[in-house]
């Protein structure tokens, strides 16, 4: 029964062979030496830079970590193409990634599309096997366990999708969907699967005599609360969302971000939050971090990001978001982009961003800013960050 | 946007359409008695949940429904005095691309796979002005170049899909404007796009109506988007205007409880941070069983305070304020109250 159910729960990576798995210490960065940093402009302090001493995917972290991943890096070879490309034949689309996720909080991954985001919810929950660096889960490194030995973890780390359509199988009750991973984990729960399904889906604020229905009886909003009843069923600690509300109706999204936070009270839940909504990942998140291209290039509080950002990219995706005020774009500072995100299969050099920053400079060309801790747990990787007031 | 202010009739009209399918579920009322109006130079937003009516109403005025048995159109639809409802279809299909043109969210779907983006573009504009290829490929490429396509001339001879989506979208705006239409409406056309590309796209649009005097629609369902773009707001719910008025009136003095939840359930950059987000119960009706009465009435939170017309009586949408329409059956000043008392706060 289980090769049926491959709809219904997050199957292993396939044809992970194809990848090359390297080993766990991963390869130095080309993140430069501290020494060669520049001491940081303007507003902020150049003394927490050294203070803070952290190096491009290797954040600083306190509290009680569930999750850590250190230099993470994901190479998808480019198979077919005849145009011969500068450099590594392969997207670059996770490169030297790192943050922790103490338990009980939820940090919120934004970022344009294409720069990552999904494929590093895919590695923390090892969907995919990372080309380098680590993730560790629950003080264990996971970075490459097998197919088999990643079985009991899919109990721990669940996952819930963009597309509530695709993501159940039309074919299977609901009662079977949200009871396939208990199914999978050969777990029974007290009172058996059954009820525990019933209680599930009660939980998610759907009737639980809709046991026996289909999918295709649900609204958009309702199947998503299907999705979330079976990433729940086997009590998981990490719940990765990628996405969850996205595809909803602005009313039904309200509902669904409440049941997320009030889930996360009630059973001390995780959460990495992926999303493009900037204002959705400041309600829910506690910190966020930035990514563009592949790498992460600004790691912070709530508060300090949305308040206090300090990175141009930042400042640019703030400044795009849409106030529902008419009044509003009157006072407001506008910073447009040029162009689009350029391919991750061929980086710009150096700063990633310096193709579209404003305020590129030569060394922005040439040396990679490396993600620094700048006031404590507010890491940017920017030669010249400050802040700029842009909502 | 600011552009003049309306007189006389109204460049374009539509008053009392009603769209409706019959399917083998039952009849779809899709759009049911809408009326607005845009002037030259002007933007309308249409805002409202998905199966609301937003993209029927607009594939109505650019006659794009098919004609038949299944489909009923009713009501008037007047392009700068001329009613399209009753008008000939060959002159319909003459007035969508030369006076209308329209953009759709997913431009992939809507463009040909298999022709570049130069060759679709000239074809566009080859339909209604008599001029050479070598003179519309020309114009093609000052037209990428408008939208902001970086190196037009060479982009010309790309295929739909080695464009990004931003530049699909721009693409597929440089084939709308093509030939200086009066209308243009645009159908989500940022709803698949990253903010900072919409953001570039919805600048493009405010040129190109600096620069046409065009009258635009835009249909989305982002408040933030309306409230960046449009000079009125028309809410849609259930194939019916709820609420309709000039933006700055109706984001500061909203009158219909529906356009209050809305409202309340948005998470939004410019506000303190709240606890718990504020929702609308329950979930958009099928467009086959809409509600009797205000079709609001199962999710509102003061249908009690209407009484028993709320789930009886459709209430009409009336004019409360200078060009501010509303659809509820509650006294104005009431409205007022909640609105001041009850819903402020809590924005
Ligand atoms: N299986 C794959 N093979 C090749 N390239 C891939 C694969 N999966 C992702 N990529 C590429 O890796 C990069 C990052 O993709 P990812 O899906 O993580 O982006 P994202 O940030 O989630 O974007 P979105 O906001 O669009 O969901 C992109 O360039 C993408 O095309
Ligand atoms: N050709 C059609 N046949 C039957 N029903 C349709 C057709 N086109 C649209 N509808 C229905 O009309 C309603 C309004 O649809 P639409 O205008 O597309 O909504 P939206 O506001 O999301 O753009 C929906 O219930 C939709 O399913
Ligand atoms: S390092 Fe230079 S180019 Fe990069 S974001 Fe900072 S200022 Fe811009
Ligand atoms: S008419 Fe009644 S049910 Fe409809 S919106 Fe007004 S108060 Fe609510
Ligand atoms: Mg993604
Ligand atoms: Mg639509």
């Amino acid at each position: 029964m289980t090769d049926n159910l491959t709809k219904d729960v997050p199957s292993p990576p396939a044809g992970e062979g194809a990848v090359p798995a390297q080993a766990t210490d991963a390869p130095a960065t080309d993140a430069p030496a501290t020494g060669a940093v520049p001491a940081a402009t303007g507003a902020v302090p150049a003394a927490t830079a050294e203070a803070g001493g952290a190096t491009r995917g290797r954040p600083a972290g306190g509290g009680d970590e569930l999750v850590r991943v250190t230099d993470l890096t994901k190479l998808f070879p480019v198979r077919r193409g005849t145009l011969v490309r500068r450099g590594a034949g392969a997207v670059r689309a996770v490169d030297g990634v790192g943050f922790a996720i103490d338990r009980g909080t939820t940090l919120g991954l934004v970022g344009e599309s294409g720069s990552g985001k999904s494929t590093t919810g895919r590695l923390i929950s090892r969907l995919l096997e990372p080309t380098s660096g680590s993730v560790v889960f629950d003080g264990r490194d996971i970075s490459h366990l097998s197919t088999r030995e990643l079985r009991p973890l899919r109990r721990d780390i669940q996952m819930i999708f963009q597309d509530p359509y695709s993501s159940l199988n039309p074919r299977h009750t609901i009662g079977a969907i949200v009871a396939a991973p208990l199914r999978i984990q050969k777990q029974v729960p007290r009172g058996g699967v059954r009820n525990r399904v019933r209680e599930l889906l009660e939980l998610v604020g759907l009737n639980p005599e809709h046991y026996n229905r289909y999918p295709n009886e649900f609204s958009g909003g309702q199947r998503q609360r299907i999705g979330i009843a079976r990433a729940l069923a086997t009590r998981p600690k990490l719940i990765i969302a990628d996405e969850p509300v996205s595809a909803l109706d602005v009313s039904i999204r309200a509902q669904i971000i409440n049941l997320l936070d009030g889930l996360r009270t009630d059973f001390g839940l995780t959460y990495l939050f992926i999303a493009h909504d900037l204002s959705m990942v400041r309600h829910l998140s506690d910190r966020v971090a930035v990514m563009y291209l592949g790498q992460i290039i600004e790691l912070a509080d709530r508060t300090d990001l949305f308040e206090g950002a300090l990175h141009p990219y930042t400042h640019a995706l703030l400044s795009a978001v849409p106030i529902p005020d008419p009044t509003s774009h009157r006072r407001r500072e506008r910073i447009r982009l040029r162009d689009e995100v350029p391919s991750p299969l061929d980086p710009p050099p150096a700063c990633r961003f310096h193709p579209r920053c404003w305020k590129a400079q030569e060394l922005c060309r040439t040396e990679a800013p490396p993600l620094l801790e700048r006031t404590p747990g507010h890491q940017v990787a920017c030669h010249f960050p400050e802040k700029r007031d842009v909502v | 946007m600011t552009g003049p202010a309306p007189t006389g009739t109204p460049f374009l009209q539509v008053r009392d359409l009603t769209v409706s399918f019959r399917t083998d579920d039952g009849v779809v009322h899709a759009v049911d008695k809408l009326s607005f109006s845009v002037e030259r130079g002007r933007t309308l937003g249409i805002v409202g949940e998905s199966g609301s009516g937003k993209s029927v109403t607009s594939l109505a005025i650019m006659g794009l429904h098919r004609r038949g048995r299944r489909v009923g159109i009713d009501g008037e639809i007047r392009l700068d005095g001329e009613d399209l409802v009753t008008a000939a279809a060959e002159r319909v299909r003459g007035l969508r691309g030369r006076r209308m043109a329209m953009i759709f969210q997913d431009p992939l779907s809507s463009m040909h796979p298999q022709f570049t983006v130069g060759e679709q573009i000239v074809e566009a504009y080859r339909v209604h002005n008599r001029v050479s290829r070598a003179t519309a490929r020309r114009r093609a490429t000052e037209l990428l170049e408008l939208v902001g396509i970086p190196e037009p001339a060479r982009r010309l001879d790309d295929y739909p899909h080695q464009f990004s989506g931003g530049m699909r979208q721009r693409a597929m705006i440089a084939m709308a404007v093509s030939c200086n239409p009066e209308l243009l409406i645009a159908d989500e056309p940022t709803t698949a796009l990253d903010v900072t590309v919409q953001a570039q796209i919805l600048d493009l649009m405010r040129e190109l109506q600096k620069e046409f005097n065009s009258a635009i629609i835009i249909i989305t369902h982002d408040l933030g988007v309306v409230a960046e773009i449009s000079d009125d707001i028309l809410v849609m719910y259930a194939g019916q205007a709820m609420e309709h008025g000039p933006v700055e009136e109706v984001f500061a003095h909203a009158e219909h409880p529906y356009t209050w939840g809305l409202l309340q359930s948005i998470t939004r950059l410019d506000r303190q941070l709240e606890t718990t987000l504020r929702t609308i119960p329950g979930s958009p009706p099928s467009l086959i069983n809409v509600p009797p009465g205000c079709p609001f009435h199962p999710r509102c939170t003061y249908r009690e305070l209407a009484g028993p017309a709320a789930s009886t009586v459709r209430p009409p949408l009336t004019e409360t304020s200078p060009g501010h329409r509303v659809a509820c059956h509650l006294p104005v000043e009431q409205r007022r109250r909640l609105l001041r008392e009850e819903v402020t706060p809590t924005l």
